[in-house]
């Protein structure tokens, strides 16, 4: 089911655990298959200096965060912000299409680590790391069934597919 | 190294005896049992020993009432949409339970499409049912009532006999879903008060591709498949018979050697259960303590996703199953663990580990060996075992 280059993330995962003094931290949680991932970065001179994730989820959410600290360290905030959900899957020579929705969210809590240390340099105070329980459910216009990643139609109950019920949400 | 398989439910090992069966019925180049011919008559002849295997095992008082299917599936799906439709002027509601299996569950989402009505009833923490809820659901157009005997992911043993002492009363066919029994625990389909009752021949180490249904006599249902007069008109087809024979073998051998495989997986299944319990804190074990398979346990371990635990375990040469929703290619949570009231990350993270007779005390020492490992690593990945962690820290700085 999965890559070569996902099994090697999830069995051996880069830069696993929590940062205490990190300068900027985000949170990506999904309410409807339940992944969270947590993002730290440490800043030095505008680079990402250096970078650390925790995750719950599946094989796939594991692996995308271990690869996406492995592209974001080192990089200018700049470049850092380029990184997207689309270029962590093509790292990972592609995901299965039902883990596109679930599971590939480490680019967006980078994201929220960079605006976190951005607001902090601001002089914005928070509680806690910068979250979001924001989940895209879409492919551009397009859905898909999460069993057999035929696209689904809308409004649809069931997959004319392959027949199965679909999630309200799709 | 050879694969530990603690996913029996999956798939059980066909039996020595039940290969050699069926390598010696393929060599016997069979005819068709219909057939008026000599050739005809061995093979009706080896339909009927099968048969007969096949009703001891359920005690099935009279041999046409055992009717050959290809699957689980199969005989399910006959059973529910059979009543349905052979019932339909009398009444079009079906009462069912909110933990059946798929099997169940989309035949009668396929049923509601045609106007059938569906009352599900609810099940406890242990996901037992109550037969007065059964028996509250039941109304004057009901036609059938379908309830599963075990669970297939939790294991809980439903009270049966007493619904089926209702659903006489109340004259309403009683269909039950025993594919997960059948072979594993003793069932009687006399004592049961069933009419209809399905099962497959791979959960007791039998080929796949081989189901049965009981069909009781004189229960209004048509069949699934139209066409020849096979299967006492009930089931329309030419017979799998290399697949019949084992099934029948193996279901001879289910009846032999029934005391010995349940004394034989308790005893696994305590070993585990409290192997689990004691290495590895914040888990909780599902189904009901003793109402429950002895051959299958479901575990939701906090904090981590079940699709990891597999991942890392087959790494080790474990097969064992999850009920997460991201592994098993669907997006919800398990119903069933919903339903006995598993929050949804509580869900992700259980694992259903089912056994056998080839099981051994050692295989489940080293299951529980790697397994705590695994654990560990997965969890110190986890950003909700930190929380916990975290807020177990304040707890004890605070008190």
């Amino acid at each position: 089911m999965y890559s070569k280059t996902v099994m090697d993330h999830f069995k051996n995962p880069r830069n696993v655990g929590e940062m205490k003094d990190a300068d900027g931290v985000g949170e990506v949680g999904n309410p409807i298959c339940g992944d969270m991932m947590t993002i730290y970065i440490k800043v030095k001179d505008d680079y990402i200096d250096d970078i650390s994730f925790l995750t719950f989820g599946c094989g796939a959410a594991i692996a995308v965060s271990s690869i996406l600290t492995e592209m974001a360290k080192g990089k200018t905030i700049g470049e850092a912000q380029k990184i997207n959900n689309k270029s962590v899957a093509a790292a990972l020579e592609g995901l299965p299409k039902n883990k596109l929705h679930c599971s590939n969210l480490g680019a967006d809590a980078l994201q929220l680590a960079i605006r976190d240390y951005q607001d902090r340099k601001a002089g914005i105070v928070r509680e806690g790391p910068k979250r979001s329980d924001k989940h895209e459910h879409h492919h551009g216009d397009a859905c898909y069934c999460p069993y057999c990643d035929m696209e689904a139609e809308e409004d649809s109950p069931v997959c004319v597919n392959c027949g199965r019920e679909l999630d309200e949400a799709h | 190294m050879s694969i530990l398989n603690l996913d029996h439910l999956a798939a059980n090992p066909l039996l020595p005896e039940v290969q050699e069966a069926m390598i010696e019925a393929i060599k016997m180049n069979y005819g068709n049992p219909s057939s008026q011919h000599q050739l005809g008559d061995e093979a009706a002849a080896a339909l009927q020993q099968a048969r007969e295997q096949v009703a001891g095992l359920i005690n099935s008082p009279v041999l046409k009432e055992v009717v050959f299917t290809s699957s689980g599936t199969e005989s399910v799906n006959h059973a529910v949409k059979g009543v349905a439709f052979a019932n339909a002027e009398k009444g079009k509601h079906i009462v069912t339970s909110n933990i059946e299996h798929n099997a169940i569950l989309r035949t009668l989402r396929a049923l509601k499409m045609m106007d059938y009505k569906v009352t599900s009833v609810p099940v406890d923490e242990y996901g037992l049912i109550n037969p007065s809820d059964v028996a509250d659901a039941i109304r004057e157009d009901t036609i059938l009532v379908t309830i599963m005997h075990s669970n297939n992911e939790i294991g809980t043993i439903q009270p049966i006999e007493e619904i089926g002492r209702i659903t006489q009363e109340k004259k309403v066919i009683f269909h039950c879903d025993a594919v997960d029994s059948v072979g594993v625990v003793p069932i009687d389909v006399q004592k049961l008060g069933v009419n209809l009752l399905s099962f497959a021949a791979n959960q007791f180490y039998g080929p796949s591709g081989v189901g049965g249904l009981y069909i009781r006599r004189g229960t209004r249902i048509w069949p699934l498949l139209d066409g020849g007069v096979q299967e006492n008109n009930k089931r329309a087809g030419t017979e799998n018979l290399i697949g019949i024979i084992g099934m029948g073998v193996a279901a001879e051998f289910a009846t032999r050697e029934m005391d010995f495989r349940i004394k034989h997986t308790r005893k696994l299944k305590q070993k585990l259960t409290e192997g689990l319990q004691s290495r590895i804190k914040n888990i909780f074990i599902n189904g009901h303590p003793e109402l429950s398979l002895p051959n299958l346990v479901s575990v939701s371990v906090q904090y981590i996703e079940g699709e990891g635990i597999v991942l890392m375990l087959d790494e080790e040469n474990i097969a064992v199953s999850t009920r997460s929703a991201c592994a098993a290619g669907a997006l919800q949570a398990s119903h069933v663990l919903l339903s006995i009231g598993r929050d949804f990350a509580d869900a992700q993270g259980t694992l259903v580990i089912t056994f056998g007779r080839d099981t051994t005390e050692s295989d489940i020492e080293r299951f529980l060996e790697v397994l705590e490992e695994v654990v560990q690593t997965l969890r110190n990945m986890s950003p909700l075992y930190l929380k916990a962690m975290q807020e177990k820290a304040e707890g004890v700085a605070l008190s």
